[in-house]
């Protein structure tokens, strides 16, 4: 799975991008995590409120740290 | 995002109404019963309740609970109201609009949409990009930050309605008339030229299917983040109105901080304006200016200008606006805070 997590380096987006790792790995998922802090990047996504995270191409959250539960659902899609 | 694969496990999910209704009911229980229950708990103290610590023990016991069990309720109610106004949908409401009524607009939803200053250069963009006129985006800019549930909860609590309605109404009509301002003054060349060459983007809006469980969780998280980071500040604010409470004389900063002193908004407003903080971390510091004699205007635009302007926010907003469009934000802000100071302690 390639994950992206867009944001320009608040301490949630750090909080979003180790959270994201912690799943994976109690998940078994293998996952490629990058991370766009360049606005031009993020912007291109068309997300006002960050972090937001990019899974395979596609926004699946905006705004503030994903909620444990929604992260486990990304991995189990 | 479907829901099915994760069970609903807690009652409140299962039943979000009942929870609402009988959560509110405990709410107001508890909120009745602080008064007497912190004055039965200094009576059982070996202090005399007329003494001077007598009374800042009181006022602790009693204004931390208080201010606290006060800002849980908000947050809470805001974390649900926030979850109708996501930044997309406020874009949608305020793109294509006229000046004028559009910076009102913008600045009453400044209050209801969620905003945490690390999204404000997204935010200002996607605003941009969907055709939200510059002004009416500033409005946005100026009164989301400075007029939120955490900075009114605290000034209600700690201080009165008077002084959190005043904020309230004097923040936003800064964060109007400056956006209005700054609309005035055509500035759209000062945009950095890649945000401008950014194609344009209709401001759709997609509404998902939002169930009132899956509000309760964002009530609940506003709850974990915001009270969760907040309260240290709050305890230290209260404790150290609690330390004014009985000693020190009330016109200690009367003399270079009361209404005589004219310098001392503009000297207020310019120390405020580097500094960073969210507003329960300037609670303190407002808390014991106020209660050291200083004039209320000083100290509220001492306030606005600590959480309306910031340093890092500046520099974080130099990647999509020219120098001279900062300066004039900064300015035209500045100088509206300077004259909501003076006018308070003017009127007052």
């Amino acid at each position: 799975m390639d994950i992206k997590v867009l944001g320009t380096g608040c301490a949630n987006c750090k909080n979003t991008q180790t959270l994201i790792e912690q799943v994976a790995k109690d998940k078994g998922v293998a996952i490629s995590l990058t991370k766009l802090e360049e606005l031009r990047d993020i912007m291109a996504y068309g997300v006002m409120s960050t972090p937001a995270v990019v899974i395979n191409g596609r926004v699946v959250h905006a705004g503030g740290v994903p909620s444990r539960d929604k992260v486990t659902q990304w991995f189990e899609l | 995002m479907n829901t099915l694969s994760s069970p609903l496990t807690t009652w409140p999910k299962r039943q979000p109404l009942v929870f609402l209704i009988a959560a509110a009911a405990a709410w107001l229980g508890l909120y009745q019963l602080l008064l007497p229950m912190s004055e039965a708990l200094v009576a059982q103290l070996p202090v005399e309740r007329s003494s001077h610590l007598g009374g800042a023990l009181q006022f602790f016991i009693y204004d931390t609970p208080k201010v606290l069990l006060l800002l849980t309720g908000v947050v809470f109610v805001m974390g649900l109201v926030n979850s109708y106004f996501t930044p997309e949908r406020t874009r949608a409401l305020l793109a294509g609009r006229s000046e004028g009524a559009a910076n009102v607009m913008a600045a009453s939803l400044g209050i209801v949409t969620p905003f945490c200053s690390c999204s404000a250069v997204p935010l200002f963009i996607g605003f941009v990009q969907a055709g939200v006129p510059l002004g009416v985006t500033f409005s946005f800019l100026i009164s989301a930050p400075m007029v939120n549930e955490v900075a009114l909860t605290l000034l209600f609590g700690l201080f009165g309605w008077k002084v959190a309605l005043l904020y309230l109404s004097l923040g936003l009509g800064v964060a109007i008339v400056a956006g209005w301002t700054i609309g005035r003054l055509k500035m759209e060349a000062h945009l950095e030229d890649w945000v401008r060459d950014m194609p344009q983007q209709t401001a759709n809006f997609e509404a998902g299917e939002v169930s009132l469980a899956d509000r309760l969780d964002a009530g609940f998280a506003a709850v974990r983040q915001i009270v969760g980071k907040v309260w240290p500040y709050i305890l230290v604010g209260i404790a150290i109105g609690a330390g004014i409470h009985g000693y020190v004389p009330q016109d200690f900063m009367a003399s270079f901080m009361g209404k005589e002193a004219w310098w001392s908004v503009p000297l207020a407003v310019l120390i405020g304006v580097p500094m960073y903080s969210n507003a329960a971390g300037v609670i303190p510091i407002v808390q014991a200016l106020l209660a050291k004699g200083a004039a209320l205007g000083t100290v509220l635009a001492f306030m606005m200008s600590v959480i309306a302007l910031s340093l890092p926010e500046m520099i974080i907003l130099r990647k999509v606006l020219k120098v001279r469009l900062i300066a004039t934000f900064v300015g035209v802000v500045a100088t509206g805070i300077l004259l909501v100071g003076w006018v308070f302690n003017a009127v007052l």
